[in-house]
């Protein structure tokens, strides 16, 4: 739908952005491959030697890589188990008509724009401290034992203030699919005969499961890469109870300066994220037209 | 068309509704309030939620004793530094994807969304040691870079989706009436894609403000933006709540209204238009 | 002046053609409706000849001047859109003083110019509003003053009336054809609705599959069809076409009759049906005849002419304006 000189322009000015992702993307992601398959610590300069797949075995083999795997997939579970449950609640209450929505509206979506380093602190310290924190003083005020959240349970502790994080996303974007309803489906349906809860069932959830779809895809993207709020709270600790794989490998990379072996990690990371990132870009790629 | 709810319905949802939303709220209220607070009162028990002697100390301490304002400019220099620049690498060809798409522009647009799915750990090694080698290591200008080409697939695709409802009848309409290509995109493209471009610059400023894997990893002291700055309060020494929030709240406080601002934009930005 | 010839245009998308070849000749203050069903290429033309599409091969010249290769701001054409295209960020004034202003003409003719096209589409009380805040009708108009003020060779009109409502485009049609009167200026305009064809062209093109099925002036169209294509397309309700025996009969593969064209009677006559729908229009009635052997015809009847649902009618076919066509679907003369 154009000339040939507006389409020589548009591929012109499409270069600078198609050229620098790719060499953003390419180079890096080529060493890191290059780098796996080598024996390299910093800590040794000059003693690099092919190593084949032996980082990825020792990576692999490591029973910090399985429990970080399971802690990874705990997170993100669990994340996406809260924030999409209670995205789906949230976005229910929200659209009913009630006295200030909007100041409400703005109160749930905030924590989405709090940085990660100030909400796990926060967390951590003034709500979920044992002693002074606010959570162990409602317990004793109801006669209880305050938890010591992240010595008892410190993944638990770390899925709580992720959740807290991205529950406004998942609000957020429910909400909006939740609007986009048209009303005259759901008076078509009242008029059948539907009830609330098979209007919701039968019409309203169906309507949404597109946007259900996009946000745990997009949450999961972003949740297999949580990382700050790892090493602000428990350094990836007790041992290795919090540690997952993103964490893993930044702790080979940055604190051990095992090269060759972070990198191996990073691949492992990258095959993750994309058995996911592939369903995602699929389902967009549909919505393209 | 919209019914008439009886007004007991309404309270009811009125109550529920500020209920939740003020306990969802509180851990951002709560930050606010102890960052008035003195030391003391704010590891109180019990807590003290609004009498206590409200003091601005914090925020004076704060500000003096730790360069606080330094690592505020880094933030706003390397957020709002990589926004610009991503813009201007990312408004021609978010044009030329909206305006003259061929068969391949659907392919790059995937392509480019799918850069943004690499998680950012499979190339940090190379980053790590491409930066020391070249210098860039703790500085604004190698953070601005950074997160300049983890954010470019955001930001053309969000141009892209506004671009792209601007109907194409009006720029033809503006060539039928002699305006050259330089004065279609200056009189009738730009006014029209005013709010879009707007939008995506806000939320690709929160992005990077809170942007907090490449801040924390490559930066130390000097370039330390907000992230990695409030992340220092994590060592046991600087449990000093009133002085963490203090710090919190002016680093959130900005982010925030800009958030509250852009609320809609948010969701067609980082559901790369597949939730309108 | 505005003589357009289109010379053995031709225009591909990669590899769908979209326009075979066509040969046309426009001529001065002539109004040339093309018409055609959706997809058959008239709106690529129009846009080939405005320059908003390259032609794969062919000439395009307008006063004689080869256009093939000019850009649509230097061919002196205006163009009217169907969505109207309006800027929705500038008022109604600076829409219509958008053409000039890109021109370089001083504010003084600016101002004269857009207070004038005003005045003829009785717009001057909305010049200080957008487009967001006129009706479909009052938005019409100021696509058509935009394209007026430049006092272009020709006008191009793109379905402009099809986002209208009925009685709107009734009214918007006398307009654009009273416009035709006093500017004298040549106007094409593409449509797929056959009513707006007959009703304000000079000539009528006839496209179908990006070809050029038939040219002449509406009556000429109505009178003689040259293929079934064109019978089918003007007229309405649609001619009658009848296949088998009963076209063989008089020599053909096919006839056709248009509806107007049958004479009805309760007695005797050519053919014997069945009433079936009857379409009150007041003035006229359609009605709907199931014939034994042949299917259903349509026949336009008086509008007090009073047969029920089921009864019994002769219908006739006037011999002189029945139309006849071959195995390929060409007219017989």
């Amino acid at each position: 739908m154009a000339t040939l000189q507006t389409r020589a322009s548009a591929r012109l000015m499409m270069t600078p952005a198609v050229v620098l992702l790719l060499l953003w993307m390419a180079v890096p992601l080529s060493m890191t491959l290059y780098f796996s398959m080598l024996r390299y610590n910093l800590l040794m300069p000059g003693m690099e030697e092919w190593a084949g797949f032996l980082n990825y075995r020792f990576f692999l083999t490591d029973p910090a890589f399985l429990t970080g795997l399971l802690n990874t997939l705990l997170l993100v579970g669990g994340v996406l188990l809260i924030s999409v449950g209670g995205g789906i609640m949230m976005a229910l209450l929200l659209d009913q008509p009630f006295f200030g929505q909007g100041i409400v509206r703005l109160m749930v979506i905030a924590p989405f724009f709090v940085m990660p380093t100030v909400s796990a602190l926060v967390w951590k310290n003034m709500l979920m401290h044992p002693v002074n924190g606010l959570f162990a003083w409602i317990a004793r005020t109801f006669g209880l034992q305050p938890v010591d959240w992240f010595g008892e349970a410190p993944l638990f502790s770390i899925v709580m203030i992720v959740s807290w994080q991205w529950l406004p996303f998942a609000t957020l974007i429910l909400l909006t699919a939740l609007q986009s309803l048209d009303t005259e489906q759901k008076e078509a349906a009242e008029m059948d005969g539907a009830g609330a809860v098979s209007r919701f069932i039968h019409i309203v959830l169906p309507h949404m499961a597109r946007a259900i779809t996009v946000v745990v895809l997009i949450e999961t993207i972003f949740l297999l890469s949580v990382f700050a709020e790892i090493l602000v709270t428990t350094n990836g600790g007790p041992g290795v109870q919090t540690t997952t794989v993103t964490y893993l490998v930044y702790v080979q990379a940055l604190l051990q300066f095992d090269v060759g072996g972070a990198s191996a990690g990073g691949i492992v990371a990258v095959v993750l994220a994309n058995i996911v990132a592939i369903f995602l870009v699929r389902l967009i790629g549909k919505n393209l037209e | 068309m919209a019914r008439a709810v009886s007004t007991r319905t309404r309270l009811t949802f009125t109550v529920i509704g500020w209920l939740v939303g003020f306990v969802i709220f509180f851990p951002i209220l709560w930050t606010v309030l102890t960052s008035f607070k003195s030391e003391g009162a704010a590891i109180a028990t019990p807590p003290q939620f609004l009498f206590f002697e409200w003091t601005a100390e914090n925020y004076v301490e704060v500000n003096s004793r730790s360069d606080y304002l330094k690592h505020f400019m880094n933030s706003v220099v390397i957020s709002l530094g990589s926004t610009l620049l991503g813009l201007l690498i990312a408004i021609p060809a978010a044009w030329a994807m909206a305006f003259a798409p061929t068969k391949r522009t659907k392919d790059v647009l995937l392509w480019m969304l799918s850069t943004k799915m690499l998680p950012a750990v499979g190339v940090l090694v190379p980053i790590y040691l491409l930066f020391r080698d070249a210098g860039l290591l703790d500085t604004r200008i190698g953070l601005v870079l950074v997160l300049t080409m983890a954010n470019l697939p955001i930001i053309v695709w969000m141009l892209y989706t506004y671009f792209r409802e601007i109907p194409g009848d009006i720029l033809e309409a503006a060539r039928m009436d002699g305006a050259s290509l330089a004065k279609e995109i200056i009189y009738v493209l730009t006014p029209m894609a005013v709010p879009g471009i707007a939008s995506t610059l806000l939320l690709n400023i929160i992005l990077a403000w809170n942007e907090a894997f490449w801040t924390l990893n490559l930066t130390a002291a000097k370039a330390a933006p907000l992230t990695a700055f409030i992340a220092s309060y994590s060592s046991p020494e600087g449990l000093f709540w009133a002085k963490l929030s203090a710090a919190s709240t002016l680093a959130i406080a900005p982010i925030l209204i800009m958030g509250w601002f852009s609320q809609r934009q948010l969701v067609r930005g980082l559901t790369f238009g597949a939730v309108k | 002046m505005g003589e357009i010839r289109l010379e053995k245009v031709h225009k591909a998308f990669g590899s769908t053609v979209v326009i075979p070849e066509i040969d046309l000749e426009i001529a001065d203050n002539e109004f040339v409706v093309f018409v055609g069903p959706s997809g058959c290429g008239k709106s690529t033309l129009l846009r080939l000849i405005a320059g908003l599409e390259d032609t794969t091969s062919g000439r395009i010249l307008i006063d004689g001047e080869d256009m093939t290769a000019r850009s649509p701001a230097k061919r002196g054409l205006s163009m009217v859109f169907q969505s109207y295209a309006l800027y929705p960020h500038m008022s109604v004034y600076k829409n219509i003083a958008f053409p000039l202003k890109m021109a370089g003409a001083d504010k003084a003719a600016i101002d004269e110019k857009v207070r004038n096209a005003a005045r003829i589409l009785n717009l001057t009380d909305y010049l200080d509003r957008r487009p967001g805040q006129l009706s479909g009708g009052q938005r019409q108009r100021v696509a058509i003053g935009r394209a007026i003020v430049r006092e272009p060779k020709a006008f191009l009109f793109d379905e402009p009336l099809s986002n209208l409502d009925a009685a709107l485009r009734g009214s918007m049609r006398l307009e654009i054809s009273e416009l035709h009167h006093q500017l004298n200026t040549t106007m094409i305009y593409v449509t797929h609705d056959q009513v707006e064809a007959m009703t304000m062209a000079d000539k009528i093109v006839v496209l179908n599959a990006g070809r050029i099925e038939q040219v002449g002036s509406p009556l000429e169209l109505y009178r003689s069809p040259r293929n079934l294509f064109v019978a089918g397309f003007i007229g309405s309700p649609r001619m009658n076409l009848v296949q088998g025996i009963e076209a063989e009969k008089m020599g053909a593969a096919t006839i056709g009759v248009r509806p107007e064209h049958l004479q009805l009677s309760t007695e005797s006559g050519h053919w014997k049906g069945r009433v079936g729908v009857a379409e009150h229009l007041g003035s006229d009635t359609f009605l709907h005849v199931d014939i034994d052997g042949i299917g259903q015809l349509t026949a336009r009847a008086d509008g007090e002419f009073a047969l029920r649902h089921g009864e019994t009618v002769y219908l006739t076919p006037s011999p002189e304006r029945l139309h006849r066509f071959d195995d390929a679907g060409n007219a017989l003369s």
